[in-house]
């Protein structure tokens, strides 16, 4: 086992070190999640809202929908991603296949089925009483919305947490549509990959670190903003 | 709107960096998995860009993948090992013009008892007939690179078609393919390249080199702009040219790895 030790501590060396390269790789992870996120979750939010408010026919054939495209792998989101925006592809004038806008867009549609399902469940839950008393009150419509947020902001952030711990920790969509490039769109999930198949385990293993604290950070974040666990009084 | 969502925003705004202002024009280049794997990139790619004022994006794929990227336009040059699928890029319009830039050599490894009794043979397809013979392991890359191919052209001089619970096609890069022979005791090809590279970290022993048929060319090529015209072909060209100048084959005669040269150049 010396080898395992000694790379993990060539690990630790690098990730305190301050080591270029491997700092790049996990900004630029942040960076495209972080970006991802951004966009899919209010559009997401909006949509679950709409499903919950609203009575219109086909409504609940569009929750399931939601609920099942959970899960598609990363992988068949990748292809399809790649597939239209190729230049020989639908979308291949706009020049964005490995580049982190590709990237970002297979995260958006990753998450977006995610947030919307994990969202909808919790504006589902909703008191209609707190939407109904701020339009009696005299909100205007964006106003009531944001007051419901504000209500029911513990399970978004859930929603928020989940979905952003699935496009971080994503390898296949990233790697088809990014390309790897080093400095570029190497992210954690790609450079683990490749650092393993080269033999070279500490810059794989300091990389795992990071996201191994990055998850489990974020599921005590889950844990956290679920509330106190036990039935409200 | 509550006053946390303004915060929250503004926060999250700050957080999210904008893509850093580097107005260096960008070549995207597809490449095999050997010249990263091997580390010879590492040593070339910062002289490259700061010579030419590019940046170059490297997607490090199997020879066959590569090709297909130049197909569909989505890079603007490659650089790759497989001269017969090479040659018929250009012919198709693909492609502007091959150049050669460097070779090394293929080479046979497997693990140290040698149950098929390769051991320093001159030929490579006798070789892959001793290990069918015996159904000792092999590990094929079943990728469709550059080294697949190879393969592929030997096991059909030996006259045999491959199959079996012995024949496993990984569908892996060369490093990831070397480690899965190494781990389960097979017997595999490489380019010569990248097994200097892990051969320190490998199990398996160099059986078989030097036999003829083994030569392994690089050649680079342009994805041609006039099927393509958005391509970035001013700088590729200027990049094809770095690759065919002293300075680059100072490089790549220079780049060693446990005293080993790896890659020798070729003039155009």
């Amino acid at each position: 086992m010396d080898s395992l030790s000694a790379a993990t501590s060539e690990s630790f060396r690098l990730l305190f070190s301050g080591d270029t390269d491997l700092w790049v790789i996990i900004f630029t992870s942040f960076s495209v999640s972080l970006r991802a996120i951004m966009i899919a979750a209010p559009l997401a939010f909006i949509v679950a809202f709409l499903m919950a408010h609203l009575r219109y026919p086909g409504r609940r054939t569009m929750i399931a929908g939601f609920s099942a495209m959970q899960s598609i792998p990363a992988v068949v989101v990748g292809l399809t991603v790649y597939l239209v925006l190729s230049r020989s592809g639908p979308l291949g004038d706009l020049k964005l296949l490995f580049t982190h806008s590709a990237m970002i867009t297979g995260q958006v549609l990753l998450a977006f089925p995610l947030l919307v399902a994990i969202s909808h469940s919790t504006f589902q839950a909703a008191d209609q009483r707190v939407w109904e008393t701020a339009v009696t009150l005299g909100a205007k419509p964006y106003r009531a919305f944001f007051t419901l947020l504000h209500e029911i902001r513990f399970g978004l952030i859930a929603a928020f947490i989940a979905a952003f711990g699935r496009i971080i920790a994503e390898v296949g969509c990233s790697m088809m549509v990014g390309g790897n490039i080093l400095g570029y769109t190497r992210n954690i999930p790609t450079a683990i990959a490749l650092e393993t198949s080269k033999g070279e385990f500490s810059q794989a293993i300091a990389l795992g670190i990071v996201l191994l604290s990055m998850a489990l950070f974020l599921n005590g974040l889950l844990a956290f903003f679920q509330g106190r666990g036990v039935m409200s009084s | 709107m509550p006053r946390y969502f303004a915060n929250l925003l503004s926060l999250l705004l700050l957080i999210v960096p904008l893509a850093s202002a580097d107005e260096r024009p960008v070549v995207r280049m597809a490449t095999t998995t050997s010249t990263e794997n091997s580390g010879l990139f590492q040593v070339i790619q910062p002289v490259f860009e700061e010579d030419l004022g590019i940046r170059v994006h490297v997607i490090a794929v199997g020879t066959g993948k590569a090709l297909e990227l130049g197909r569909r336009g989505d890079v603007d040059v490659v650089l790759v090992h497989a001269t017969p699928a090479e040659e018929a890029f250009v012919e198709a319009g693909y492609g502007v013009a091959r150049h050669e830039i460097m070779y090394n050599d293929f080479v046979m490894v497997g693990p140290p008892d040698d149950t098929a009794g390769v051991r320093g043979l001159q030929d490579a397809s006798l070789a892959l007939g001793r290990v069918a013979a015996v159904k000792a392991m092999f590990v094929s890359r079943g990728d469709d690179s550059g080294t697949h191919k190879k393969e592929l052209a030997l096991w059909k001089d030996a006259g045999i078609q491959p199959q079996g619970n012995w024949y496993r096609e990984v569908g892996q890069g060369m490093g990831k393919t070397l480690q899965i022979a190494g781990e389960t005791q097979g017997y595999t090809l490489v380019d010569r390249g990248t097994w200097l590279a892990y051969q320190a970290r490998s199990p398996l022993e160099l059986l078989v080199s030097g036999a003829a048929g083994l030569k392994n060319p690089y050649g680079i090529i342009a994805v041609n702009a006039k099927r393509f015209p958005d391509t970035n072909h001013q700088a590729a060209g200027r990049l094809i040219e770095w690759f065919q100048s002293d300075r680059a084959h100072e490089l790549i005669a220079g780049y060693r790895v446990n005293g080993e040269q790896l890659f020798y150049p070729v003039g155009d």
